[in-house]
């Protein structure tokens, strides 16, 4: 087990008005696994996220990677922003290097396999504010990929961009975990996406947000959106969140 | 939109109307004004209509400025000038600097020294002007402190709020790529509060030579303001002008330099730079 993460009750508010988000949650990833986790707004995903990368803190349950209990954030566990986040005043490599040292050679080089990597070769001295929100979101990964974190955690990190950019990006990402081996997980509230990139799936209901079913996705990559067995998922996570507002209607409207 | 605009020209017409809108080249619309107030003046000067005392031509202006640039005055003057300015800038400054880094960094250095350094920016220079004479006499430590206290308060404040300013989000990817405190500020803190350091810089630049003239205006035997205060008894009207043109020019010319600064070290900003 690489990541392991439990969480028993997470509220915000005081007691007066307390309101619960998480509860009973627990989830055990392997390593090497790409683990997608989809989920109505307001379900609670973010937060779940932001736990599991240390970011917050006041919880009851637990977080462990590699058996080591997680309390604060850290490289281990490699964080991409829903935003990109950079350092705009860094050049595409001093981001990505931020606080090392890129007259060091070694990590020259790693700087350099990574830019590589996520296709951005030739726009190493160029400033944040001069591109694209794909190009910064890969920038962004490539500053967490340097420091081989043991899993990367990824909130939403394609949703504020358009749909041929999300495109490339998430075959992207697809290539940088098959060549790079880390283990992932990705919030969502795009089904195709959830799909597209997991090899498990965790469905989160909300209000309070707790886990309404795991699934793997036991499709070869690369996969097709187009294709039977795509779709056969695609139907079987519409049945489940058909299910979960059915539920909450219930529970809501009293009927 | 400009191309939408010349739609419905041909191709000459075109042409022409791009011609048009270039004749002036921008650089140059900057001394349209001065060019018109001057030759008025010059005329009115020359015509006798106003009285050479009062208002002496452009040209007597320029043939002072070349008598004493020639005897070695004015250079004399200037470099005690700007040796006054330049230090008591480095010394304010440099301390503005410091404290606004230090409250700006701790809330605890903060709730102690800000609400005193608030009460002393709100006191006017003229009102403390003969204080640091008693207390340090006429000759040049009193002029020095005189223009360290005024250089001391933007750099101070815009320090604080530059470092104050940055942003929370960034301070969270500090986190999880674990920083150490020296990379925080080095990497993050500074380089984030710049644009507000450097405006500091700009302002306390602009105070500095203001205090200068105060400084010299209250009593010394030597410097630009003191050449204007000894041509003021004779008369000599021209002899004051070359020297407010000196402040003026001077001051200018370390305005642009701090700008120079800020496009090399801020090029990495792409705000709007306004339209033409």
């Amino acid at each position: 087990m690489v990541v392991s993460i439990q969480v028993a009750e997470k509220a915000f508010g005081s007691n007066g008005k307390r309101a619960v988000v998480l509860e009973d949650i627990r989830l055990d990833i392997e390593r090497g696994e790409f683990l997608t986790i989809i989920g109505p707004s307001g379900c609670g995903k973010s937060t779940l996220l932001k736990i599991a990368a240390g970011l917050d803190t006041s919880y009851s349950g637990s977080v462990t990677v590699h058996d080591r209990k997680v309390t604060k954030p850290g490289i281990s566990q490699g964080f991409i922003f829903q935003e990109h986040r950079l350092f705009p005043w860094m050049t595409v490599e001093q981001n990505i290097a931020a606080d090392l040292n890129l007259r060091d050679p070694g990590v020259k080089a790693k700087v350099q396999e990574l830019i590589d990597i996520v296709r951005l070769t030739g726009n190493e001295k160029v400033y944040p504010a001069e591109l694209s929100g794909g190009m910064s979101q890969r920038v962004a990964i490539a500053r967490a990929l340097l420091r081989e974190p043991e899993v990367l955690l990824l909130d939403e990190p394609f949703g504020a961009l358009d749909a041929f950019t999300r495109k490339h990006l998430q075959d992207v990402l697809v290539d940088i975990w098959q060549r790079k081996k880390i283990t992932m997980i990705l919030v969502t509230h795009d089904i195709d996406e959830s799909i597209y990139l997991g090899t498990q799936l965790a469905i989160l209901r909300a209000k309070p947000g707790r886990i309404q079913k795991w699934m793997p996705v036991g499709l070869p990559f690369p996969r097709n959106r187009t294709s039977l067995s795509f779709q056969h998922i695609r139907q079987k996570v519409l049945e489940e969140f058909e299910k979960t507002e059915q539920s909450v209607y219930t529970e809501g409207a009293g009927i | 939109m400009k191309t939408a605009a010349y739609v419905g020209l041909s191709g000459k017409e075109k042409a022409a109307k791009v011609k048009k809108t270039r004749t002036i080249p921008p650089w140059l619309k900057g001394f349209v004004v001065p060019v018109i107030i001057l030759a008025l003046w010059q005329y009115a000067g020359s015509a006798g209509l106003i009285s050479e005392t009062v208002l002496p031509t452009p040209l007597a202006i320029l043939a002072s400025f070349y008598e004493l640039a020639v005897s070695g005055e004015l250079a004399d003057n200037m470099k005690i000038s700007i040796a006054r300015a330049a230090g008591g800038f480095l010394l304010g400054g440099g301390l503005g600097l410091l404290f606004g880094i230090l409250v700006g960094f701790s809330k605890k250095t903060e709730s102690y020294l800000d609400p005193s350094l608030q009460m002393l920016r709100t006191v006017p220079h003229l009102a403390v002007t003969p204080l640091f004479i008693l207390w340090f006499g006429f000759d040049e430590l009193s002029k020095v402190l005189l223009i360290a206290l005024g250089a001391f308060f933007p750099i101070y404040i815009n320090t604080f709020l530059g470092i104050r300013g940055v942003d929370a989000k960034l301070f969270d990817v500090a986190r999880v790529l674990e920083f150490s405190w020296r990379h925080q500020i080095t990497r993050l803190i500074l380089p984030a509060a710049l644009p507000n350091i450097l405006l500091g810089v700009r302002l306390s630049l602009g105070i500095a030579w203001l205090g200068l003239v105060v400084a010299e205006l209250m009593g010394s035997s030597a410097g630009v303001g003191y050449m204007i205060m000894d041509a003021r008894q004779f008369s000599q009207t021209e002899k004051v002008f070359v020297g407010i043109i000196i402040f003026a020019v001077v001051g200018k010319l370390t305005d642009s330099f701090v700008r120079l600064l800020e496009r090399k070290l801020l090029k990495w900003r792409s705000s709007f730079q306004g339209t033409n």
